[in-house]
């Protein structure tokens, strides 16, 4: 993956530039010496790596503010990072530039039970936003799986969505608000404890920007009151299309499950091997969970009982108590940690139309024998999210770039069948280059010109999103 | 002007030699532009309705009502409710799904499902210069590139005119029911609200007219579940009062329908204010504002206010957690909430690369 070369004016001031953010910021919150800049060398796209010319840890709006000023004044790049999670390599440095994290600043600055929201500092983990909250009954409903790990700031850079989100949606539909810095160092608020912030929808402009708009600092959340009660259920189907048309059946019928996974026969035996849930073999896997009290899944249940029977399926087996519950989800739940146990692997995440389920499935299958890289999947597919996991020898010469170039394969047929390229890990550098084959080059000229009036010497995160050679005259200019 | 597509719309603004006014179906004449009518209305139709992927894309110009119509058949629905301003502003004509998109128009149902702009996925526009642009697309979960969907929805045509939107719909719901409390002062109704939805039990609408002494809460669902939840918000909302159920489907309709469309104000004289707040704050606003009347929606969340002719309440509100916008008024009190210096500057900039010529809907939005 190709990364523009570093700014040697940059490199060559790299000692004035750290003493600058010395003089700004506490001792220990610049780190420059390789040994503590390797830490940040890169996300979880780990297959590329580069230390960045300097790593800072601010503890406030106003230290981001005062990093930010000093960079737009030197023209340093900055690379902001959440915590590191990111599957695209939307946090990978350049060896030019600061990286800007912000792990240190997690504190819940206010909960509101009346008007139903949350204000956290971004360094803050997903899932400790729902642990602020769940005493009195609430949650954050994105849920993504790595959220024991990944920060609210890298959810908004990226959007990020979960396993329920076809009932209570991504990152973009649960954020009232943020205070975000820009390149310049101007702080602004958008948004608040209202719905709807008013004006323009920076708010949706921003969330998912990928940290190339401003660093955002603090995030007004909207919390819910948890359900009474989710149970699942599983089926599993002799084909693919089969179980693409339950799933069609299912969301046809009037019911809205809070989520519908799917599994393939690769992934269902990896997952097997590895946390033995006890599920069956079988070309195809669906877990449907369904929300309420009691008597309300039971009813919901019922309804998705029947239609599945109506499929012949292999098996079908509702969850009785929790327990029951959790077998069901233990295997979808270890899932890319079991393929990570047998290979190294590489996860897309292009989002298809669900009606295209079946054909895209049966292409990929037929893929994988020409290019001789085996391919689990594992997905969201109540709203058409794939996970492909792509399966290489990372020791082996070449390895790499043949699952690289498999699944930039697969990403296009997501686009050809009337999808797009990523449904929730966003672009980084992983898709970047892939974005001509979406969009045409107007389209990438509006998004780029969005980008002119938030950062427009393009310092943020500029070798990320776009094909280099797209945005090639901005940064050079 | 009036064109049938999108090349010939695109033709029409790069040719244009003035400011533009754009309209759908004129039924909201919301702010007040001057400049020459370019109407969306020919550019229309469905385009695609994929039932089993919950998804509808149409041309901008596409009447509400059709694309209501063809989602009914499937038992289908646009969860997001848009308000029918025709009674309010006194106009007539078709509502357009551009229309409702541009404005972000959304119901009732906003408090529990989201607003317009969740609902959507993709769009088609011809900026200021002619450019025909697209972004998002037809899939539920999508972040590959910005997000210019959601700018580009609300944005009242100031950055391009849309040509295709395409939008996630909902399963129709086998029944509803309405919850009423009565006599509540505003700060209990508000509390009320508050304590409806901080339950577990999704209520879909909840609104208070001071008026009247109603507030009012919406179920729907399943038969079951809505009679198994009215039941259970009862007692949960047994400190406020007694609680009478509707469960009758016509009069549940017309009861929300009417609040979607605060058809209160419909014939009364004065202007027309919506205001977005944080719902506990909307009693305090409320007594500040001098309105003659209000409506309370979203919990609170949302407050349409009636009051005398030409006045600014923003005066007396003074600085508050949210917004107020003109809805019904005269053209010498801003529509629009006046914006802080950073945010009023971004505004700006992307209208200039958007419409370089400032030929889009001038003077909307600022």
């Amino acid at each position: 993956m190709e990364m523009p070369a570093p700014d040697a004016r940059v490199l060559s001031r790299k000692d004035y530039i750290v003493e600058r953010l010395r003089a700004v910021l506490p001792k220990d919150a610049v780190m420059s010496d390789i040994a503590e800049t390797r830490a940040y060398e890169c996300d979880a796209l780990t297959a590329y790596k580069c230390p960045p010319l300097c790593a800072v840890l601010p503890s406030s709006t106003q230290e981001v503010s005062a990093i930010l000023k000093i960079c737009h004044e030197l023209d340093v790049p900055v690379v902001p990072r959440g915590s590191g999670t990111s599957l695209a390599g939307g946090a990978l440095p350049t060896a030019d530039c600061v990286i800007l994290g912000v792990a240190k600043m997690n504190q819940v600055i206010e909960t509101n039970y009346n008007d139903r929201y949350i204000k956290v500092q971004t360094g803050r983990t997903n899932l400790s936003v729902t642990g602020a909250v769940e005493t009195n009954g609430f949650f954050y409903a994105p849920d993504p799986s790595s959220q024991l790990a990944c920060a609210i700031a890298g959810n908004i850079a990226m959007n990020s969505g979960g396993a329920h989100c076809l009932k209570y949606g991504v990152t973009t539909n649960n954020l009232m608000g943020v205070t975000m810095v820009m390149m310049d160092g101007t702080v602004v608020e958008i948004g608040g404890a209202h719905l709807d912030a008013g004006g323009l929808d920076l708010l949706g402009l921003i969330c998912g920007s990928e940290g190339q708009l401003g660093v955002v600092t603090e995030a007004t959340l909207r919390i819910l009151h948890k359900p009474e009660g989710a149970r699942p259920v599983l089926m599993g189907y002799d084909s693919s299309e089969v179980a693409g048309q339950v799933v069609t059946d299912i969301i046809k019928a009037g019911v809205l499950p809070v989520a519908i996974e799917f599994m393939d026969r690769p992934c269902i035996e990896a997952t097997e091997a590895f946390a033995k849930a006890g599920y069956p073999m079988c070309e195809a896997l669906l877990i449907v969970e369904v929300e309420g009290s009691d008597d309300e899944i039971d009813y919901q249940l019922d309804l998705i009982m029947k239609i599945a029977a109506s499929h012949n399926p292999v098996e079908l087996r509702q969850a009785k108590d929790a327990d029951e519950a959790g077998r069901i989800w233990l295997g979808r739940k270890s899932a890319f940690g079991a393929i990570g146990q047998i290979n190294d692997y590489m996860c897309l995440d292009g989002t298809i139309p669900v009606s295209s389920l079946p054909f895209v499935l049966k292409r990929i299958g037929e893929m994988s024998k020409e290019f001789g890289l085996d391919v689990g999947n594992v997905f969201h597919a109540g709203d058409g999210n794939m996970h492909p996991l792509i399966l290489f020898d990372a020791n082996k010469p070449g390895d790499l770039e043949l699952c690289e170039e498999f699944g930039a394969e697969i990403l296009k047929l997501c686009v050809e069948v009337g999808g797009c390229l990523t449904g929730e890990h966003g672009v980084g550098i992983e898709k970047r280059d892939l974005m001509n084959v979406q969009f045409d080059p107007q389209d990438l000229e509006a998004q780029m010109a969005v980008k002119d009036v938030f950062d427009p010497k393009w310092l943020l995160n500029a070798a990320k999103v776009f094909p280099l050679a797209n945005s090639e005259p901005r940064r050079a200019a | 002007m009036m064109p049938k597509s999108e090349e010939d719309l695109a033709q029409m603004i790069a040719g244009a030699e003035g400011p533009l006014r754009i309209t759908g179906g004129g039924t909201r004449p919301i702010g007040h532009v001057e400049g020459t009518a370019l109407s969306t209305a020919k550019i229309s139709g469905i385009t695609l309705f994929e039932p089993g992927a919950l998804t509808v894309v149409a041309k901008a110009g596409t009447p509400v009502a059709d694309i209501e119509k063809a989602l009914a058949k499937e038992n289908q629905r646009l969860a997001f409710e848009p308000m029918d301003h025709r009674a309010l502003l006194g106009t007539t004509g078709k509502p357009t799904i551009g229309g409702v998109v541009a404005a972000n128009v959304s119901g009732p149902r906003r408090i529990s499902v989201g607003a317009c702009r969740d609902f959507m996925l993709g769009v088609r526009f011809v900026d200021g210069a002619g450019t025909v642009i697209k972004n998002g697309g037809r899939v539920m979960k999508n972040v590959t590139g910005y997000d210019l969907v959601k700018l580009m929805t609300g944005a009242y045509g100031t950055l391009g005119v849309l040509t295709e939107v395409s939008m996630k719909v909902l399963p129709g719901v086998a029944a509803q029911a309405t919850l009423t409390l009565d006599g509540l002062d505003d700060a209990q109704a508000v509390a009320a609200m508050s304590a409806a939805l901080s339950s577990p039990y999704e209520v879909t609408g909840v609104a208070h007219d001071p008026q009247a002494g109603k507030t009012v809460l919406r179920l729907e669902g399943f038969a079951n579940s809505v009679a198994y939840r009215a039941e259970a918000l009862t007692k949960h909302l047994a400190k406020f009062g007694t609680v009478t159920v509707d469960d009758n489907a016509k009069s549940v309709q017309a009861t929300w329908a009417a609040i979607r469309d605060v058809t209160a104000f419909a014939d009364q004289d004065g202007d027309v204010w919506r205001l977005s707040v944080k719902p506990s704050d909307a009693p305090g606003l409320v007594a500040k504002m001098g309105a003659k009347a209000v409506q309370y929606d979203w919990g609170g969340g949302l407050v349409w206010a009636l009051t005398d002719a030409g006045r600014d309440i923003r005066a007396a509100l003074g600085d508050f957690d949210g917004h107020a916008t003109l809805i019904r008024g005269r053209a010498d009190v801003p529509t629009f909430q006046p914006e802080p210096a950073p945010l009023a500057a971004i505004t700006a900039g992307l209208r200039a690369k958007f419409d370089p010529c400032g030929i889009l809907n001038p003077g909307m939005m600022t």
